[in-house]
C-alpha cells in the first residue's frame, strides 16, 4: 500500500487505544455479519429441513432445521399427488424458449441500434426507454385482453410469445455492442461480408459477457414469472411452476397444512436459480450495478 | 479483455473510417429495420396494443363474455374512474382501502429497505474484515429467487404454529395469528395506552368514504409479515446499490478526516453520506416504484384479507377483473396505479439525469484508481 496506514506512534497509550477500538469494530462487524447471515440464510435452512420432515414435526418444532424422523414422504407426494413433474415440464419448455428469444431478437436489436443508422433510430430508442418504465403489473388485464382477442388465450403460445422480447435487454445489448470498437465489423463489411453476417460471425462472438449476462437474467426472469401465467392460461395442464406453486397454496390440496409438501415443491422450484447463482455469480452483480464486482 | 487489440487496430485504418457510401447506408436502413422488427412487433402487439385495448375497455362494463369490441358493450364513459373518487360505494371504499394499505406499505418498506440495506452494504464494505464475498452473496441470494417460492416459505415462518411465533415465543411472547390478523398496528398502539374506542370526531366521516379513524389504523399485523417479506428479499439488491455508491468514495478521503480527528459517525454523516447521495435517491425511488407493485406476494400469502387490510391496488385490480368479472373497473385501477408509478418514475429519471450532467462523470470515474496498491 502506497497509504502508511500508521504514523510513528505518538505515545504508546494512544496506540493501544486504537489497536482496541480496530479490535472492537472487527468484533461488532463480524457479529453483525452472521447476525444477517442468519437472518437472511436460516429461512432456506428451515425450508430444506421442514421438506425433510414428517407434517406433525413440522408444526411441533417449526424452528429445528433437524427432522426427526427424517422422511422423504413430502417429496413422494409432490411427485405422486400433485402434477409437479407437468409444471416442471411447463416451466422448462417456456424458460428455454423465452430465454433463446430474448437472447437472439434483444441482441439483434441492440445492434440495429447502436451501429446501424436507419432512419426512425432515435425515436425506437426513446420508444424502448419508456417501454421499460412501464410497470409489469399494470399490464395483467390488457394481457389478457390482447390475447384473448388473438385467439391464443390459454395456449403455449400465449404463454411464451409475449414474453420473447423485453425492452431491457435490448437497452442491455445496446450499451455492450456501444462500448466494442467499430473497426472490426468495418474490415469485414469492406471485405464484402453482409450485415447480418458481421453481426452473427463478428460482432456476436465478441459480445460474449454481455450475451451471458442476458441469457442469466432472461432464464431467471421467466423461470420465476408469475403474473403472466396467471392471466395467459387457466388451464392446470399449462400451468408454470410458479402458478402450479401458489395453486398448491390456495389450497388445491385438501385437507392438512401439509407443509412438507409446500416448502418441498417451493424448495425444488428454487434450486435451478440457486445453481445458476452460485455459478455465474458475478454476472448478477453486474446487473445489479455496473462493475463495481471486487472483492 | 481482448479490447485493447482493437483498438490498436482501430486507429490503423485511417481518420474517419464512419463514413460510407451511399448504397451501403440504404442497405443498412433497410437492415437496421429488419434487425429491429422483431422487438417491435412483440412489444407492440404485446404492450401497447394491449395498453390502448384496456384504456378502451375501462369505459365500458364489459363483463368477460365475447369481444369488447363489438357494439354490444355498454359504453360508460368515465364511470369506471369517478366511482374510484366520487361516488360512495363499495368500489370506492375498497379503492380507498387498498391505496391505504399501499401507504402504509411503502411508508413502511422503503425507509427499512434502504437503512437495512445501507448498513449491509457498509458492513460487507469494510476493509477490515475477511469472508465478505460470502455474505454479500448471502444478502442478495433471496432477491434472485422466484417470489411465489419465497412466498411459501414465509407462509409456513409466520404460519401460527411457525418459526416467528416459536422465537416470539422464546422471548416469552404470544405471537400473534398473522394473517388471521386485521387489527392495524396504530390501533393497536393506541390500544396500549388506553385508547380503545375511538373519538366521536374520527368515526363521524372523513375523506374518500373511509373514515378518519380507518384512515389511521396503520398497516395490519397480517400485512407486516408481508412487508418483512419484501424486506428481506429487496435489501440485497440495495445492498449492492449502495455498495457501488460507496466504492466510489475515495479512501484517502475517509483517512484524511480520520486524521483530522473525526468520529466514525462525524465521518459517516459528512463524508460517507454526502458522496452518496445520488444512490440514496436511486434506492429511495426506485424503492417507491417497486413498492406500488406488489402483488404476488398478496396472492400467494393473503389474497387481500383478512378483512381487506392486505389489499393493494394491484390486486384489487386483478380481482375486479378476473374474480368479480368487472373488467372495466378493474382497467381504471390499473391506469390510476399506472399513473401513480408513472409520476414517481419521471421524479426519478430527472434527477438521474441532473446527477449525471451535474457531475463531471469522468472525475468520480478516476477516483477508484488510488485504490491501487
Amino acid at each position: 500500500m502506497a497509504v502508511p496506514t500508521d504514523r510513528p506512534a505518538a505515545t504508546p497509550t494512544r496506540g493501544d487505544q486504537r489497536a482496541a477500538r480496530t479490535l472492537a469494530t472487527r468484533f461488532l462487524g463480524y457479529a453483525t455479519l452472521v447476525f444477517f447471515g442468519l437472518v437472511f440464510l436460516y429461512p432456506f435452512v428451515i425450508q430444506i429441513g421442514t421438506a425433510l420432515k414428517t407434517e406433525s414435526d413440522a408444526a411441533a418444532n417449526p424452528l429445528s432445521p433437524f427432522p426427526d424422523p427424517l422422511t422423504l414422504a413430502g417429496f413422494e407426494r409432490i411427485f405422486a399427488g400433485t402434477n409437479f413433474p407437468l409444471w416442471l415440464g411447463n416451466s422448462l419448455l417456456v424458460t428455454v424458449l423465452v430465454t433463446l428469444g430474448r437472447v437472439f431478437f434483444d441482441s439483434l436489436a441492440g445492434y440495429a441500434l447502436a451501429r446501424l443508422r436507419f432512419a426512425g433510430r432515435g425515436g425506437l430508442f426513446a420508444a424502448v426507454i419508456a417501454v421499460m418504465a412501464v410497470p409489469g403489473v399494470v399490464l395483467l388485464i390488457p394481457k389478457f385482453l390482447v390475447l384473448n382477442q388473438l385467439g391464443i388465450y390459454n395456449s403455449y403460445a400465449g404463454l411464451v410469445v409475449p414474453l420473447l422480447a423485453d425492452a431491457a435487454g435490448v437497452f442491455i445489448m445496446k450499451q455492450f455492442f456501444e462500448s466494442i470498437p467499430v473497426s472490426v465489423e468495418e474490415a469485414a463489411r469492406i471485405d464484402g461480408a453482409s450485415i447480418f453476417r458481421t453481426f452473427w460471425s463478428v460482432v456476436l462472438p465478441m459480445a460474449k459477457p454481455a450475451l451471458i449476462t442476458l441469457t442469466i437474467l432472461s432464464f431467471q426472469g421467466s423461470w420465476n414469472e408469475f403474473p403472466h401465467s396467471l392471466v395467459s392460461v387457466q388451464d392446470p395442464d399449462l400451468f408454470t411452476l410458479p402458478r402450479g406453486l401458489a395453486d398448491l397454496v390456495s389450497g388445491s390440496l385438501g385437507s392438512g397444512t401439509q407443509y412438507p409438501l409446500k416448502l418441498g415443491a417451493a424448495l425444488l422450484a428454487t434450486i435451478p436459480v440457486a445453481i445458476i447463482f452460485v455459478m455465474f455469480q458475478r454476472y448478477f452483480v453486474r446487473d445489479a450495478n455496473d462493475g463495481s464486482d471486487k472483492g | 479483455m481482448a479490447t485493447e487489440t482493437l483498438t490498436a487496430v482501430a486507429t490503423a485504418p485511417g481518420a474517419g473510417p464512419r463514413r460510407r457510401r451511399g448504397g451501403v447506408r440504404g442497405n443498412e436502413n433497410l437492415a437496421g429495420w429488419l434487425f429491429v422488427t422483431p422487438v417491435i412487433v412483440i412489444l407492440g402487439l404485446f404492450l401497447l396494443l394491449p395498453i390502448l385495448m384496456a384504456l378502451w375497455v375501462s369505459l365500458t362494463d364489459w363483463n368477460g363474455q365475447g369481444s369488447p369490441f363489438t357494439g354490444d358493450v355498454p359504453f360508460v364513459g368515465a364511470h369506471n374512474y369517478t366511482q374510484l373518487f366520487t361516488e360512495d360505494g363499495l368500489a370506492r371504499r375498497d379503492f380507498m382501502t387498498s391505496i391505504r394499505n399501499n401507504i402504509y406499505y411503502v411508508a413502511i418498506v422503503v425507509p427499512a429497505q434502504t437503512v437495512l440495506a445501507l448498513g449491509l452494504a457498509l458492513v460487507v464494505n469494510n476493509r477490515m474484515l475477511k469472508g465478505k464475498s460470502f455474505f454479500r452473496s448471502a444478502f442478495y441470494f433471496p432477491s434472485v429467487t422466484s417470489s411465489v417460492a419465497i412466498s411459501v416459505v414465509f407462509l409456513f415462518l409466520f404460519a401460527n404454529s411457525g418459526a416467528v411465533n416459536a422465537l416470539l415465543g422464546l422471548l416469552g411472547i404470544d405471537g400473534p395469528e398473522w394473517f388471521a390478523d386485521s387489527r392495524g398496528v396504530l390501533h393497536l398502539l393506541l390500544g396500549a395506552i388506553g385508547v380503545d374506542t375511538p373519538p366521536a370526531a374520527l368515526t363521524d366521516g372523513g375523506p374518500f368514504g373511509l373514515t378518519w379513524w380507518d384512515w389511521l389504523a396503520g398497516p395490519s399485523v397480517a400485512m407486516i409479515s408481508i412487508i418483512t417479506l419484501v424486506v428481506w428479499t429487496t435489501s440485497g439488491t440495495f445492498m449492492l446499490m449502495f455498495l457501488a455508491g460507496l466504492q466510489n468514495v475515495p479512501v484517502t478521503l475517509d483517512e484524511a478526516s480520520t486524521l483530522d480527528g473525526a468520529s466514525r459517525w462525524q465521518r459517516f454523516r459528512h463524508v460517507t453520506l454526502p458522496m452518496i447521495r445520488p444512490t440514496t435517491f436511486l434506492v429511495l425511488t426506485l424503492g417507491m416504484i417497486g413498492s406500488w407493485q406488489v402483488f404476488d406476494q398478496v396472492y400467494v400469502m393473503s389474497q387481500g384479507d383478512p378483512a381487506k387490510t392486505t389489499l393493494t391496488p394491484a390486486y384489487l385490480s386483478y380481482r375486479t377483473a378476473f374474480r368479480d368479472f368487472d373488467y372495466g373497473s378493474g382497467a381504471a385501477i390499473s391506469f390510476v396505479l399506472f399513473l401513480i408509478i408513472i409520476v414517481l418514475t419521471l421524479i426519478q429519471r430527472r434527477a438521474l439525469a441532473e446527477r449525471d450532467t451535474g457531475r463531471p462523470r469522468r472525475g468520480r470515474r478516476r477516483r477508484r484508481v488510488p485504490e491501487r496498491s
